[in-house]
């Protein structure tokens, strides 16, 4: 097994192609059938973010659209813990 | 492991007590039937029920799994081998991209059988043994069943089919060779899962002379704690209260996170409580499961905040929680109270001060009996077919 890459925000990420969101009051479960393994992402916010990653030329593109300005570096952060479970993947 | 991007959120695990739309934790019982008859069996398996799905109403689950986005499902029984649409229903869980996990006592695991479930995607199989010795193993499961249970996981190995999981309730005899459980994990390159032996099904007879002492109990927490890799279901979390707590949710799931679809189809709140008092429905009524776990009165009240009863003034209750429902009802304790085998001892203490003769009677089992109608001396040998077709 390859390790997943570095979270680069300038970069296109989308959804990992193995990997499905299901809605919750909190945010969503996200759950990866290659690792099997499965997460908790906890703001609707979020959910939002990395469902419309691929619509974005860049992650960076899409925190700067969808996240106000004090938010950006914690969704960044989660955005990178995210990439290194493998719940984000770079296209 | 959560990712939080909302600090102000409210904690995940009350939101999780709170229930989820649907089931993380899904364990569905695909028949009664089983060719071995394990002291601990928590469904009391052995007979099949002529009211079981048909295979046209076991697709028509999968399919509501599939639309209610439950990832995977934990397949079991009885042994879930024995059903004759086992495959079918297998590779039509995974075509609708419902994952399974199942169970098995490893005894229809044949070679070729196990090359079938290397070529299938989303399937992890769990063998069960419940000694690292046969002789530990075999006294609880049957005679022959240890040697079953390595000749699947051999069939495993040889037809490469990656890592599957090797299942271990710890009991008082078998938590000495927790270390030798690893070793055999390791030569196959599995996983090893260890879980919480409750007093459920036949479990209420054996309970009393098989679950860890006390000493064996702080014996495995630290153990645990010290191995990560090691895959628990979340079913130790009343060892939490020694401490640092356990990898995993830390909390009772059920009817929250967790039910069991039976193989009736009646869903109970989790797979160790079949007892009419944890019974939300079926999945035949109208409105199908969904209805059940969305709408049914047992699960909205288990969702309710609970009381801390007599746990109240203890200060780990937040690391236990008061423990497993499952184990204070069936050994007849009250479930806002300690569990029996809390870590300070509370458990012993009402264990000692319950009156007599208040053990809830399950109706329910499905034990193998006799032409009386008495159930059968449990664990009754294996009987096996030709190696060829073990």
């Amino acid at each position: 097994m390859t390790a997943p890459p570095a979270f680069d925000p300038s970069r296109h990420w989308r959804l990992h192609p193995q990997v499905a969101l299901r809605d919750e009051s909190f945010g969503a479960l996200a759950y990866h059938y290659g690792t099997r393994r499965l997460l908790f992402l906890k703001s609707p916010q979020l959910v939002a973010l990395v469902s419309s990653l691929e619509e974005f030329d860049s992650a960076r593109a899409a925190i700067d659209a969808l996240v106000s300005e004090t938010e950006r570096p914690t969704y960044t952060r989660a955005l990178a813990r995210l990439a290194a479970s493998e719940v984000i993947d770079v296209d | 492991m959560s990712i939080d991007a909302a600090p102000q959120a409210m904690p995940l695990r009350e939101r999780f007590t709170q229930g989820l739309d649907a089931p993380i934790c899904l364990t569905w019982e695909l028949t009664y039937a089983c060719n071995l008859a394990c002291v601990h069996c928590l469904s009391s398996s052995g007979r099949r029920d002529p009211r079981e799905l048909s295979p046209v109403e076991a697709r028509g689950i999968v399919d509501e799994l599939a639309d209610m986005k439950v990832f995977y499902v934990n397949i079991g029984g009885g042994e879930p081998m024995l059903r004759p649409d086992f495959f079918d229903l297998l590779g039509y869980a995974v075509e609708k991209k419902v994952g399974v996990k199942f169970s098995t006592n490893g005894t229809r695991l044949t070679a070729e059988r196990a090359r079938r479930l290397a070529a299938m995607d989303y399937v992890d199989v769990q063998i069960s043994i419940d000694g690292a010795l046969a002789s530990t193993n075999d006294a609880v499961r049957g005679t022959g069943s240890f040697a079953a249970a390595r000749t699947a996981m051999d069939n495993l190995a040889a037809a490469d089919f990656g890592q599957f999981k090797i299942s271990v309730v710890v009991t008082r005899e078998n938590v000495t060779q927790l270390d030798a459980f690893a070793d055999i994990a390791a030569g196959y390159g599995a996983q090893l899962r260890l879980t919480r032996f409750r007093p459920s099904g036949r479990g209420v007879d054996s309970w009393e002379a098989l679950h860890p002492t006390a000493d064996q109990q702080r014996m495995l927490y630290h153990w645990l704690l010290d191995r990560p890799d090691v895959l628990t279901g979340d079913s130790f979390f009343h060892l939490s209260a020694l401490g640092e707590p356990l990898d995993g949710l830390n909390l009772c799931g059920a009817g929250r996170v967790v039910c069991l679809i039976d193989p009736i189809g009646d869903v109970y709140a989790c797979p160790f409580v079949i007892d009419k008092e944890f019974l939300a429905g079926n999945v035949r009524d109208s409105g199908g499961f969904a209805h059940v776990w969305r709408q049914s009165d047992l699960f909205q009240s288990l969702r309710e905040p609970q009381s801390a009863g007599a746990c109240t003034s203890c200060g780990s209750y937040d690391a236990c929680q008061g423990g497993c429902m499952a184990a204070k009802f069936f050994t007849g304790l009250p479930l806002d109270g300690p569990d029996p085998e809390c870590v300070f001892g509370h458990g012993e203490e009402a264990l000692a001060a319950r009156p007599a003769l208040s053990l809830p009677q399950s109706t329910l089992g499905h034990s193998k009996v006799d032409s009386h109608g008495v159930p059968l001396p449990v664990p009754t040998p294996v009987r096996f077919r030709s190696s060829a077709r073990v």
